[in-house]
């Protein structure tokens, strides 16, 4: 188990009404944005479980779209994201999906398209005191929290990228406490996904980006 | 290395070191955490403050919360207090109504402390006010109280649980309610030993207590429940400090509030199938709520 500190308890500090629907929602969304990593024109948010059914209720819609503004759980500007969503140019709509049972009670499914017009499908789970982890990303599954600084690598699947990358890591004296890997298939797109002792320097991240195979570096700290 | 697991060990570690359950709680942090006293006490500041400030607008009233259940009770309640007089008494109303605003607050997209949930985020910021109030505390002994209070939370949530859904409403406002009713005991100058009391006493009083939200909204029941919570806190407060004894000791009060709450039924954890949740009245009132569908 993890160690939990007395702000675990006395804690979060947030925006109600509720751990799970309100500052779990936000974090969805905000690491959903931190992945894209690009300016967000257009979100369509797809709701599943608890969600579909309670979201309005719960100021959840306005949570998820505050995330993707990249405002954090004690952001009073949440209950306005609609209007300052609409001021920064960003299209949003919501889908509540009742049908779909096979889901954690707590999911949002979120469709972003970039200012390149790149199209991005990110799927998150809230589970639980404002606590939120990332499920999938693009088809690919991860599992990720932010409770440690992340790096997300996608890449195409051929022998060797792995000890390339985790060589360089070496050579910052970086220590990885996660890893987990995941392809869509065999020589297909393939996500790493490390959680490290420490935060990565932007120039590591640039020569990461040089790595033979290597298409995309995402690091996400909270 | 300062660490407890059990009120047990936390009872012989503030025995053996001489010190009250809010050093001892700050010391573990100091040790596991990787931190210092000075930000453990900066961040804590600055959680009272959110805490007092929610206090304050509760008490203003004037907000819609958003499934529109509630709203307003609090400023009712001062109002009543001020031209009429509490009928119990000016501390135990002040600390309901203040529980009940914080409440509204949450339920209206205001800034709160989940202490320990966002569902039960009255009952700490209540029974504090309203204790500072009347006896003048300064705002440093109440920022050392939340360690008490984040003590016997913290043991809630290692040994039982904190989560509606898995225990019903007396893990979440019944532990709210214990660990303010400890702190209250050491802002009074008692001991541990009456802290513990006061926390064991109030979780028998929650015992059982089942989360029927109407809608699945954090406003009705809760609202009340964290105003209820935050007088039970006091009555056990004022029994413990009297020297009155909770027969049974702090964990084992634990696990049989982690237990009860596993045999709670589906219906009645959170899921708004059942008790309150679907009196017919409750399925006028939110026609989107899960019961109301059936």
């Amino acid at each position: 188990m993890q160690l939990i500190s007395v702000f675990d308890v006395i804690g979060p500090n947030m925006i109600g009404p509720s751990s799970s629907h309100t500052a779990g929602a936000l974090r969805i969304a905000l690491m959903a944005r931190k992945i894209v990593d690009k300016p967000i024109k257009d979100v369509t948010f797809i709701l599943y479980g608890s969600f579909a059914r309670t979201y309005h209720g719960h100021g959840t819609d306005r949570a998820l779209l505050a995330g993707i503004l990249g405002y954090d759980t004690e952001d009073k500007r949440i209950r306005e994201s609609f209007r300052y969503a609409q001021e920064a140019g960003i299209t949003f709509r919501f889908q509540p999906d009742t049908q779909e049972t096979d889901v954690h009670p707590n999911t949002a499914r979120i469709l972003i398209t970039d200012a390149d017009g790149d199209l991005h499908n990110i799927m998150g789970e809230s589970v639980g005191g404002g606590k939120a982890r990332i499920r999938e990303v693009d088809g690919l599954e991860v599992d990720i929290n932010g409770d440690m600084p992340t790096m997300i690598i996608v890449h195409h699947d051929e022998p060797g990228v792995i000890a390339r990358i985790t060589d360089r890591l070496y050579l910052e004296n970086i220590n990885i406490a996660f890893i987990d890997l995941s392809r869509k298939n065999r020589n297909g797109e393939a996500v790493v996904v490390m959680e490290l002792d420490s935060p990565v320097e932007e120039d590591v991240i640039r020569r990461l980006k040089k790595v033979p195979a290597v298409r995309k570096v995402i690091m996400l700290e909270f | 290395m300062i660490q407890f697991y059990t009120a047990a060990q936390l009872l012989s570690l503030c025995k053996d070191m001489n010190i009250p359950i809010s050093e001892a709680m700050t010391l573990r942090e100091i040790d596991l955490m990787e931190t210092n006293l000075e930000t453990i006490k900066r961040r804590m500041a600055h959680s009272w403050d959110i805490m007092k400030e929610a206090v304050r607008e509760g008490r203003e009233g004037g907000f819609r919360s958003m499934g529109g259940l509630i709203g307003g009770e609090a400023a009712k309640m001062k109002t009543h207090r001020e031209e009429a007089g509490a009928v119990c008494g000016d501390m135990v109303s002040k600390a309901a109504s203040y529980a009940m605003g914080v409440l509204e607050v949450n339920a209206s997209m205001g800034l709160i402390v989940a202490a320990p949930t966002a569902g039960s985020s009255g009952v700490i910021p209540g029974v504090f006010c309203a204790l500072q109030e009347t006896y003048g505390f300064a705002d440093e002994q109440m920022v050392e109280a939340l360690m008490n209070a984040g003590a016997i939370g913290y043991l809630a949530m290692q040994n039982a649980t904190v989560a509606g859904a898995e225990g019903g409403c007396q893990a979440e406002i019944g532990v709210a309610a214990a660990m303010a009713a400890s702190a209250a005991v050491e802002l009074m100058g008692g001991t541990p030993e009456q802290s513990l009391s006061a926390a064991g006493g109030t979780l028998a009083t929650m015992l059982g207590l089942v989360c029927d939200p109407i809608g699945g909204l954090v406003e009705a029941p809760c609202q009340k429940r964290n105003a209820t919570g935050a007088a039970n806190a006091l009555v056990n407060a004022e029994m413990a400090l009297s020297g009155v004894q909770t027969l049974i000791p702090f964990d084992e009060m634990l696990q049989v509030m982690y237990r009860v709450g596993r045999s709670i039924p589906y219906e009645l954890r959170e899921t708004a199938l059942g008790g309150i949740a679907s009196a017919p009245t409750a399925c006028e009132l939110c026609k989107n709520g899960a019961a109301c569908k059936k």
